[in-house]
């Protein structure tokens, strides 16, 4: 079972319908006390960042976000929720984020004809082999749409690359049991799908060990 | 690199696909669900449902069309036609689609362009822009259009006497006055994440997108143009994203009626080193 976790921002339900298809069941997590049951979680997000982290920390999701993340359980980001993983975003100002990961958010430099938000499909680049792309070639095209990137100090955590204009970014981080990804697996058609279910498999493994 | 996409856009009325010309003579093209699996399966990069259900009470059948296609099909799905406040957005996006695109209530009232960016997210509001010559000779002055976004004189083509591009609502049936470049530039600075420009000159003629005009609003905007109306051929799809500038190409009819499938125009633009994301097809059963 996965907790997808609800903050108040954005459609939960295609991340929910995704898993469901998949034949993983999905349940949608309120409030911070209801996380504990799940053996893995979803951090979602579409939206801005400021307003973003603000209900996360209404909602006092913080703290017990980062107990759930060190107590080993998986966690993967998406989209918003992988840039609210990092130290400071500077989407519209600078924000203070999570602070999961070393890092910043900062947004795409303009260059003649380049179009943002960089939205649409791209390809990933494998920089380093991860069990989420298991199944998955080598520069398969998913599905992004943002105009923001995160910088990871670590680059040890770059999992995937993916290039707008000239401009190359991480698309996949990855930092023991803490995931992300820049795009939308639950938008992805087949690979998308495959990475969701790699990441079920993730948890299902994790549970069984931790137990 | 960024994939140009290729999008089909299925007409749904009363919560069946119909293909007709010009609503005329609507023919039934089956359950929207199984036409969108198709395009899945064929290697569609987004899907557009337009409803054109012309009688209110009929609308809530498209959220149920939503929700059984989001149950099923993982890419991102559109749906245009009619919508007027708030609340269609947000029933509909809780229906399970991922963008609305919005026409006659953005020009009858830019500020709803703002308030759905801003409520929603720019990534989901999507402004559709209806231009069509008109001859300035003779053409008619449309009262109550802010003076900045007025339409100015343009060369016609083939050096024919000057018109102006002139954004149309309802359908196409009425003009506006506005300029479709300065239209453009300011339904980006609304919020708008995204442009489908729909040449009404081009549309429905098989003889290609209206180059001119697309080129020239993706020049003056910064976020992405969708090409729309005029797709007979494929290579009609390769000029829209070459020489017209656009991030996407889409159509209808030539997907409709089988003359060319998806993976065949993608080929025909990989072919022409245009960067599309193409997938292995399923196995033809003879």
């Amino acid at each position: 079972m996965i907790g997808i976790i609800d903050y108040g921002m954005g459609n939960l339900r295609s991340v929910q319908k995704a898993f469901e298809f998949l034949g993983v069941p999905a349940q949608i997590v309120s409030r911070p006390n209801e996380m504990e049951q799940f053996p893995g979680l979803i951090l979602p997000g579409v939206g801005a960042f400021r307003d973003a982290i603000q209900e996360i920390r209404q909602k006092d999701f913080p703290t017990a976000l980062r107990d759930s993340v060190d107590s080993g359980k998986p966690l993967l980001g998406i989209c918003l929720g992988l840039q609210l993983l990092f130290e400071t975003s500077y989407e519209d100002g600078e924000y203070e984020g999570l602070g999961l990961i070393d890092g910043d958010v900062v947004r795409f430099q303009n260059e003649p004809e380049l179009k943002i938000p960089h939205m649409g499909w791209n390809a990933v680049d494998t920089v380093q082999a991860h069990p989420l792309l298991e199944g998955i070639s080598n520069e398969s095209h998913f599905y992004f749409v943002h105009s923001f990137f995160v910088r990871p100090t670590d680059r040890e955590t770059v999992i995937g690359q993916t290039t707008h204009g000239t401009q190359p970014f991480a698309s996949i981080v990855a930092k023991g049991n803490l995931m992300a990804t820049q795009f939308h697996p639950e938008k992805s058609q087949r690979v998308g799908l495959q990475l969701l279910r790699n990441y079920a498999n993730l948890v299902e493994e994790s549970a069984t060990i931790r137990s | 690199m960024l994939a140009k996409r290729i999008i089909p856009c299925l007409d749904v009325h009363a919560g069946r696909v119909v293909k007709g010309v010009n609503f005329l003579n609507l023919r039934d093209a089956g359950d929207p669900v199984d036409v969108a699996s198709r395009y899945e399966s064929e290697g569609a990069d987004e899907l557009v449902f337009l409803d054109i259900t012309a009688s209110h009470e009929e609308r809530d059948i498209i959220l149920d069309v939503v929700q059984r296609t989001s149950e099923v099909i993982f890419m991102p799905l559109t749906v245009g036609g009619g919508i007027r406040t708030l609340e269609d957005i947000r029933r509909l996006l809780s229906a399970g689609c991922d963008k609305v695109s919005i026409n006659s209530a953005a020009v009858k009232d830019p500020e709803f362009v703002r308030e759905a960016a801003l409520r929603f997210g720019s990534q989901c509001i999507v402004v559709n822009i209806d231009p069509k010559r008109v001859p300035v000779a003779g053409a008619e002055a449309i009262p109550g259009v802010r003076e900045d976004l007025a339409v100015i004189p343009r060369p016609g083509r083939d050096g024919s006497e000057e018109v102006y591009w002139d954004v149309h609502i309802n359908g196409g049936r009425k003009p506006t006055g506005l300029d479709a470049v300065k239209w453009a530039r300011e339904v980006e600075q609304l919020g708008a994440g995204e442009i489908v420009l729909t040449s009404m000159d081009a549309d429905g003629t098989k003889d290609g997108f209206d180059i001119e005009i697309t080129k020239a609003v993706s020049d003056a905007v910064g976020i992405p143009v969708i090409a729309s109306g005029g797709a007979g051929h494929p290579s009609h799809l390769y000029e829209a994203v070459t020489s017209g500038g656009a991030s996407a190409a889409l159509a209808a009819s030539i997907f409709h009626y089988g003359e060319f499938s998806i993976d065949e125009t993608k080929q025909y633009l990989q072919e022409r080193n245009v960067p599309v994301r193409r997938i292995p097809l399923p196995a033809k059963s003879e």
